[in-house]
């Protein structure tokens, strides 16, 4: 009995930094779960990855103005990542042009304008490096951030779930019964936005896009119903950030890939012998029962 | 018509060439040096018979330095480009092969006996050889040597100047180590972030502790935190360092949970910005020997 308490609870009881970073893992989980799951259903799975490239010029105006202020870094690359979010979002409603080409073509021109601004300044200091950390340097200050981001995006998505769900479903049922879609629309990118410029901040770009994403897609595979997507997906994500710290105490791997490589795992393992719509259902031959 | 216009294109070209011909050739020799630390030495020994233009300045990083043109233009005009090497400037070959640089390129670090270090697993050669100020005294030697071959009128000056810096150099590692005697060998040991001490902790008898290897890009595991904070905690380590580089948030995790106090800033492998604490390769040591001094006898 005492080695499992060696091997699953020992290093959270022992060290405070391993017991930060589970917390920390724990409100990225919250915050990311609903926000993954929806991203995964509209489509807009690879957004993540771009808005780390996206959030650069911010981030090099902010350490124009301040240096290397962390705080004046962070919210510029918030407001970069806003401004990309906001104008692919105005642009898919407005033009014929779909979610996906608008913000490929906001974010690389958002990711040169960065290179340039950091270029003009002649230091090579790596920007990003400094602004994105790692999960086991959570300081007070990201705990309290990513705490309060999932705590703010679960509150705006009990409040507006319902118009966002049909708005994105059926967008034009909601325009008929006088919805405001587009407000809705723009409040969730806002909300992805937060999610992910905070999760950056404190945990590095691997960890705050994978754990975001791969638990999407891994619920997918375990239910059909919205919330319960968002359910499954935050304890999956949960599950992932438990292990791969483990892994990564136990095994002397690092952090970040582990816990994306356990959320990695167990994507292919939903995909493999999920309970809805996974290979094994699909592949292997099930009698159907008739009357 | 026709001739007009040939008289003015005629006196065009003329004055085009006009410039070229009273331009006098420059008369000191361009030098271009890779980093901070390596240009200060080449400033000092080289004086004012030299322009010295400097890639990687001040606050940089020579690990990952990505040069411009302008750096390229710099290297393609220059008459010597000295080098620090062990592995330092990954970026050298290619930038002088792309630059069209046909002249000679000086090794600093000629003659050095190298060390060796880990490198997530594998074994690379440490470059940081100017930690030593043994190692500076054949830094001077050979900077001044490539000067002197460079530029044979000047050679006495370089000669003499060479001279006056080793003997500041030699008193340097003379106050350094007696600075440093004070403190206990059960106490020498300290905590950085940036594993560029290795030839400052063999000279002076110090073990210096690293969460990261040489690499200012290496991905921390939580075994490797655990193990040292463990250390930190049974050898009563009261300070931390980091580096005029590197992020500051993994030192700062160590310092609150191992129970220990962040230091002031060490500098490594680049210099300060001019009027810093460390704007010369001697004014380094004086920033970092009497913070670590303070931090090992746990004041």
């Amino acid at each position: 009995m005492s080695a499992l308490y060696d091997l699953l609870a020992a290093p959270f009881v022992d060290f405070a930094f391993m017991r930060r970073a589970l917390v920390a893992c724990a409100a990225l989980s919250l915050g990311c779960g609903p926000v993954g799951v929806l991203l995964v259903l509209r489509r807009m799975s690879l957004i993540g990855d771009s808005m780390s490239h996206a959030v650069l010029p911010g981030a090099a105006i902010g350490f124009l103005i301040s240096g290397l202020s962390l705080v004046s870094m962070s919210i510029g690359g918030f407001v970069a990542g806003v401004l990309v979010a906001l104008a692919s979002g105005l642009v898919t409603r407005a033009t014929q042009l779909r979610e996906d080409a608008s913000f490929a073509a906001f974010y690389l021109i958002s990711i040169a304008l960065g290179v340039l601004i950091v270029s003009t300044r002649g230091s090579n200091v790596d920007l990003m490096h400094v602004l994105f950390g790692t999960i086991l340097a959570v300081d007070d200050h990201s705990l309290l951030l990513v705490s309060a981001i999932a705590t703010v995006s679960i509150a705006v998505l009990a409040v507006i779930y319902r118009p966002l769900i049909v708005e994105c479903f059926d967008p034009g049922f909601l325009r008929s019964v006088g919805g405001h879609g587009a407000s809705y629309h723009i409040l969730f990118l806002v909300l992805v936005v937060l999610n992910l410029v905070a999760g950056f901040q404190a945990l590095g770009t691997l960890m705050a896009v994978g754990l975001m994403m791969l638990p999407a897609a891994a619920a997918r595979f375990w239910s059909s119903a919205v919330w319960s997507l968002a359910a499954v997906s935050a304890a999956i994500a949960l599950l992932s950030g438990y292990l791969g710290l483990l892994l990564s105490f136990h095994f002397d791997l690092p952090s970040g890939p582990a816990i994306v490589l356990t959320a990695g795992v167990l994507y292919l393992l939903s995909m493999a012998v999920g309970s809805q719509g996974s290979l094994r259902q699909n592949l292997i031959a099930r009698p159907h029962y008739e009357s | 018509m026709h001739r007009r216009c040939l008289l003015l294109a005629a006196l065009t070209a003329a004055a085009l060439f006009v410039p070229a011909a009273a331009h006098p050739t420059d008369a000191k020799l361009k030098v271009v040096a890779s980093f901070s630390v390596l240009g200060d030495i080449v400033k000092t020994v080289g004086g004012d018979h030299i322009a010295l233009t400097t890639l990687v300045g001040p606050d940089g990083d020579a690990h990952v330095f990505e040069p411009t043109p302008a750096d390229a233009k710099a290297v393609a005009q220059a008459d010597l480009v000295i080098v620090n090497g062990l592995g330092l400037e990954g970026w050298m070959d290619r930038l002088i092969q792309s630059a069209g640089y046909k002249g000679r390129v000086a090794v600093a670090t000629a003659g050095v006996k190298s060390r060796s270090m880990d490198e997530e697993g594998t074994t690379v050669t440490d470059p940081h050889a100017w930690q030593d100020l043994g190692n500076g005294r054949l830094y001077v030697a050979n900077v001044a040597a490539a000067l002197a071959a460079a530029d044979p009128a000047d050679a006495d000056a370089y000669r003499t100047a060479a001279a006056a810096y080793t003997a500041e150099i030699d008193a340097k590692d003379k106050w350094v180590r007696a600075e440093l005697s004070t403190v206990p060998a059960a106490q020498r040991r300290i905590i950085t972030s940036h594993d560029a001490f290795g030839y400052f902790g063999a000279a002076y008898g110090i073990e210096f502790l690293a969460p990261v290897g040489v690499s200012t890009e290496a991905e921390p595991s939580a075994a490797g935190i655990a193990q040292l904070l463990r250390q930190m905690k049974s050898e009563g380590i009261k300070v931390v360092f980091f580096e005029n580089m590197t992020s500051p948030k993994l030192v700062q995790t160590l310092a609150s949970e191992g129970g220990a106090r962040v230091g002031g800033t060490l500098y490594s492998d680049a210099l300060s910005p001019p009027g810093g604490p460390a704007d010369t390769y001697l004014k380094m040591f004086d920033n970092n020997v009497p913070q670590l001094k303070a931090a090992m006898l746990g004041m």
